[in-house]
C-alpha cells in the first residue's frame, strides 16, 4: 500500500509524458500536409509543383510548322541533326507568340566557333579549325551558310 | 582551389558549426557516462562530481540544436524531422534519440536525483523561485523514505537505460558520417565508436576541469581521490580511443586503396596544423604522456592537480581538432581524387566563428543559471575551507 | 498520343486549353502522360562530345540555374599513356562557354558531360531527413522546395557532385531531367540544344527506345560502379580514367 503511495510522483511524471505524446500526435495530425505519402515517403504535390514549371525551350517539333523551309534546307546538310534551339536559343516564348517575341538572331562571331574551334579533346572526325587562321578576320557566314553549312551539299554562299 | 573538383564541390557545405555539433552532444554523453560511473558501477570515489556531470550535460544538451539551427537554410521547417520522419535517414532517426535521450534519460534522472532538494526548496523559498520549484514538483511533495528509495531504484534503471543511450546519442552522430559511402574520409565502420570514445575522453576531461574550477570559485577543497580517480578514467578511455585512432590511420595506410593518396596529401598540408599539430602531438600524445606520468610516478598534490588541469584543456582542443578534421577536412578533398579546396571561416556570419564561440560560451551561462536553480552541492559545504595552491 | 506543340498550334483554339491545361502541370491527370509508363534514364555518348557546352547553357536557361553552379557540366580528361589513375582534368566554369585551347599535346583527351544520375538506388534520397528528396514512381530523383529544410546531408551523399546549395532558395538543388518538360513529351534542354547527339534521354521502360539496341550493341558504363548507386545515365565509351 504505502509502496503505491510512495510512487506517486512517478505517477505524475508518467502523465506528463503521456501529455506530451497525445499532443505530438494532435500536431502530427494537423500540421503534415495532405499529400505526403501520395506516392511514397514525401509530398505528392511536390510532383506538380514541379511540373508547373514554365518551358524556355519549344523543342524541335514546333519549329517546323511556320519554318518547313529552312528545315528543309537544314535537313540536306551537315546540320540536319542539330535542333533550331541548339543556336537560337530558347524560344518557346516565340512559339507561343510568333508575331510579338522576335528571336534575336546569334551573334556568330561567338556562335560557331564554340563548337568548331579546334582542341584537341574533340573527336577526331569532326570539323574543327583554328578560327584565326580560318577565318581570316571575316564572319563564319561569309562564306557559309549556317543551315547547310557544307559546300557539298550546296551550302556555298 | 587546387587541381580538379567537380564544380559543385569548391563550396563547403558544413561549416564550423557543424564541427560544434558533434563536439557539443559528445560532452553531453562523456559527461553523462562518468556519472553513470558512480550510480550504476558504484565508484564511490566519483560521486562528488555525481551532480555536476549532469547538469553539465544538460547545459550541453540545451544548446546543441542550435549550431543545427542556424546552419539549415529553412530553420523554420525543422519540426518536419519529427512529423515525416525517413526512418532510412540516420539524422532524422537521430531527432528522436535526442528527444529520448533529454526527456526520458537526462531530465528525468535530474528531476530524481534532485527530487528531495526540490520539495524542500518550493517548502523553504520566496517568490519567483518558490513558483519554480513548486512546478517542478509535479505537485508531488511526498520525500518520505519510501518515496526517496523508490527515486533511487527508478535513477538507478534509468542510468541503465541511460548509459546505451548516451552511447546511442553520440555514436548515431558518428553514424550520420560513417555511414556516407560517398566520402572515404567519412565512409568506416568504426566512425561510430571513434565518435563515440573521442566523447568519452572530451566528456570526462570537461567535468574534470569543471569540478576544479567549481572548487577553485567555491573555495572547497578538492577530494583528491575523486580527482584522481576521473583522471585515471581518462586516461583509461583515453588509451582505447587512441588505438581506435591509430588502428583507422594504420589500415588506410596499409590498405592504400583509390582515395588514400588524396587523403594522405590533404592531411600534409590542409590539415597539416589541426591534425598532426593540434590533434595529434598537444590533444592527444600530449595528454596521454601527462596522464600516463601520473599513473606511474607520484607526484604531489598540487603538482598532479596541474598535470590534470594541462591535459584535460589539452584533450578539449584535441578533440575540437578532431571533429575539425572529421567534418571540414571530409570536404576539403575532390570525391575525384584529383584536387582540393579550402575553408575560409568568416567571423561575424550566420555559421561565422563569432557564433561558434557564442555557441561555445552559451552551455558554461546555462549550466551558471542551472547550479543556482539545482546546487549541486550540501547547503553546508559552502563555508569551508580555504582552495589550496590551485593557480 | 503525346501532343506536340505543332499540332497544339494548328487546332487553336481546343489547343490552347489543352496546352494551358498541360503547361498547368498534373502529369497524372493530364491524358498522355502515365508515370508507371516510363522509366526515365539517358544516354551519354563520349565519342561523339565536343564540349561545346550547349548543353550546360540551356539547362542554365530553361531551369534558371545560379551562376557559379552547375545542374550539369563538361570536364576536359587529358590521358596520358598508361597513367589512367592521374587524369589532369578542367573544367572551366563548368564548360558553359566551351573549352579553351589545351597547352597540354600528346595523350588521351576527350569530353565527359556529367548530370545527376538518377539513381535507383540513391544515397542521397536515403539520407534526406524528412523526404525532402525523392524518386518519383518514373524514376526521376526531385527535390522538393517547399519542403527541404537546407541540412544539405543529400549533398554530402552524393558520390557525383551533381548536387548544390541554391544561394537564393537555400534548399538543395540538382537536375530534375527537365521533369516538367519529360512528362508533356518533349525532351530535356539539354539533350535539346546538345548539336552532335552525345546527349540522349532514354525511356528505358519503352521497348522502342533505341536505349536498348545501343546498349546491346556498344560497350556501356556507368560512373563509380562499386558505390552500387544503380545509375540509369549510361555512358558510351567511358574511359577508365574517368572519375
Amino acid at each position: 500500500m504505502s509502496k503505491f503511495e510512495d510512487s506517486g510522483h512517478l505517477a505524475r511524471v508518467a502523465a506528463v509524458f503521456l501529455l506530451g505524446v497525445v499532443a505530438f500526435v494532435a500536431l502530427r495530425a494537423a500540421v503534415i500536409p495532405k499529400s505526403y505519402g501520395r506516392y511514397g515517403p514525401y509530398r505528392g504535390d511536390a510532383l506538380e509543383e514541379i511540373t508547373a514549371r514554365p518551358l524556355a525551350y519549344a523543342g524541335h517539333d514546333a519549329c517546323e510548322g511556320c519554318h518547313s523551309d529552312v528545315l528543309e534546307i537544314k535537313s540536306k546538310g551537315w546540320h540536319a541533326h542539330v535542333n533550331c534551339e541548339s543556336c537560337h536559343g530558347p524560344l518557346a516564348k516565340h512559339a507561343n507568340d510568333p508575331g510579338s517575341v522576335i528571336p534575336v538572331k546569334p551573334d556568330v562571331a561567338k556562335l560557331c566557333v564554340r563548337c568548331h574551334s579546334e582542341n584537341i579533346a574533340k573527336p577526331n572526325g569532326f570539323p574543327q579549325v583554328d578560327a584565326k587562321e580560318h577565318a581570316q578576320g571575316q564572319l563564319c557566314n561569309t562564306c557559309h551558310q549556317p543551315h547547310s553549312p557544307g559546300f557539298d551539299a550546296g551550302g556555298k554562299k | 582551389m587546387e587541381g580538379f573538383m567537380y564544380p559543385n564541390e569548391v563550396e563547403l557545405q558544413w561549416s564550423v558549426l557543424i564541427v560544434l555539433y558533434p563536439f557539443l552532444t559528445g560532452l553531453v554523453a562523456g559527461a553523462f557516462i562518468l556519472a553513470s560511473l558512480e550510480r550504476v558501477f558504484r565508484v564511490e570515489a566519483v560521486k562528488p562530481t555525481y551532480r555536476l556531470a549532469l547538469l553539465t550535460a544538460l547545459a550541453f544538451l540545451i544548446v546543441a540544436p542550435l549550431p543545427l539551427q542556424l546552419h539549415l537554410g529553412h530553420p523554420e521547417r525543422s519540426l518536419e524531422m519529427y512529423l515525416t520522419p525517413h526512418r532510412a535517414s540516420a539524422m532524422a532517426m537521430f531527432g528522436f534519440v535526442y528527444l529520448w535521450y533529454l526527456m526520458a534519460v537526462l531530465l528525468l534522472e535530474i528531476w530524481l536525483d534532485y527530487r528531495r532538494d526540490i520539495v524542500l526548496m518550493a517548502q523553504s523559498s520566496t517568490g519567483p523561485k518558490r513558483q519554480l520549484y513548486r512546478l517542478l514538483t509535479l505537485g508531488s511533495y511526498n520525500i518520505s523514505p519510501g518515496a526517496l528509495h523508490v527515486d533511487d531504484r527508478a535513477g538507478w534503471v534509468i542510468t541503465l537505460v541511460g548509459i546505451p543511450s548516451a552511447f546511442l546519442l553520440h555514436g548515431y552522430v558518428g553514424f550520420i558520417f560513417g555511414s556516407v559511402k560517398a566520402n572515404p574520409w567519412w565512409s568506416t565502420p568504426m566512425m561510430p565508436v571513434v565518435f563515440l570514445f573521442s566523447a568519452m575522453v572530451s566528456g570526462i576531461a570537461l567535468v574534470l576541469l569543471m569540478y576544479m574550477v567549481t572548487s577553485l570559485i567555491r573555495r572547497t577543497a578538492i577530494d583528491m581521490n575523486c580527482l584522481d580517480t576521473i583522471a585515471k578514467y581518462l586516461f583509461y578511455t583515453f588509451v582505447i580511443d587512441f588505438s581506435l585512432e591509430m588502428l583507422d590511420l594504420i589500415h588506410r595506410i596499409y590498405e592504400a586503396d583509390e582515395s588514400f593518396r588524396s587523403l594522405d596529401f590533404m592531411v600534409h598540408t590542409r590539415l597539416f596544423v589541426s591534425q598532426i599539430v593540434l590533434q595529434i602531438f598537444v590533444g592527444t600524445l600530449t595528454p596521454l604522456v601527462l596522464l600516463a606520468l601520473t599513473q606511474f610516478v607520484k607526484f604531489s598534490e598540487l603538482v598532479r592537480k596541474r598535470i590534470y588541469a594541462l591535459a584535460a584543456i589539452l584533450t578539449m582542443i584535441g578533440i575540437f581538432a578532431m571533429r575539425w578534421n572529421v567534418v571540414i577536412g571530409g570536404q576539403l578533398f575532390s570525391k575525384s581524387f584529383l584536387g582540393y579546396t579550402s575553408y575560409k571561416v568568416a567571423f561575424v556570419t550566420k555559421e561565422g566563428l563569432l557564433p561558434a564561440i557564442i555557441l561555445l560560451i552559451l552551455p558554461f551561462v546555462i549550466l551558471y543559471a542551472l547550479i543556482k536553480i539545482l546546487p549541486p552541492w550540501q547547503a553546508g559545504d559552502a563555508a569551508t575551507v580555504q582552495a589550496d595552491g590551485i593557480d | 498520343m503525346i501532343l506536340n506543340r505543332r499540332q497544339i498550334l494548328l487546332l487553336l483554339p481546343a489547343a490552347a486549353v489543352a496546352w494551358d491545361f498541360l503547361v498547368a502541370g498534373t502529369p497524372e491527370e493530364a491524358p498522355s502522360y502515365k508515370m508507371s509508363d516510363h522509366w526515365w534514364g539517358m544516354l551519354l555518348d563520349i565519342t561523339k562530345c565536343i564540349g561545346c557546352g550547349s548543353c550546360v547553357r540551356a539547362c542554365a536557361m530553361e531551369n534558371d540555374v545560379p551562376d557559379g553552379y552547375f545542374r550539369t557540366w563538361v570536364e576536359r580528361y587529358h590521358v596520358v599513356d598508361w597513367h589512367i589513375e592521374n587524369p589532369l582534368v578542367d573544367s572551366p566554369g563548368g564548360g558553359e562557354e566551351g573549352f579553351p585551347p589545351n597547352s597540354e599535346t600528346g595523350g588521351k583527351n576527350f569530353f565527359v558531360p556529367k548530370l545527376c544520375n538518377h539513381c535507383v538506388d540513391s544515397p542521397c534520397t536515403q539520407v534526406c531527413p524528412v523526404g525532402a528528396t525523392f524518386h518519383t514512381p518514373d524514376g526521376v530523383v526531385l527535390v522538393d522546395y517547399n519542403y527541404c529544410l537546407g541540412c544539405r546531408y543529400c549533398i554530402q551523399a552524393c558520390p557525383y557532385g551533381c548536387r548544390f546549395f541554391h544561394p537564393n532558395r537555400h534548399t538543395a538543388e540538382k537536375c530534375t531531367l527537365c521533369y516538367h518538360r519529360i512528362t508533356k513529351g518533349l525532351t530535356t534542354a539539354c539533350c535539346e540544344a546538345c548539336p552532335t547527339g552525345a546527349r540522349q534521354l532514354a525511356d528505358l521502360k519503352n521497348p522502342n527506345d533505341p536505349i536498348h539496341a545501343f546498349l546491346k550493341n556498344h560497350t556501356v558504363q556507368v560512373l563509380k560502379p562499386h558505390l552500387a548507386t544503380g545509375a540509369k545515365v549510361f555512358y558510351n565509351g567511358l574511359d577508365g580514367s574517368v572519375r
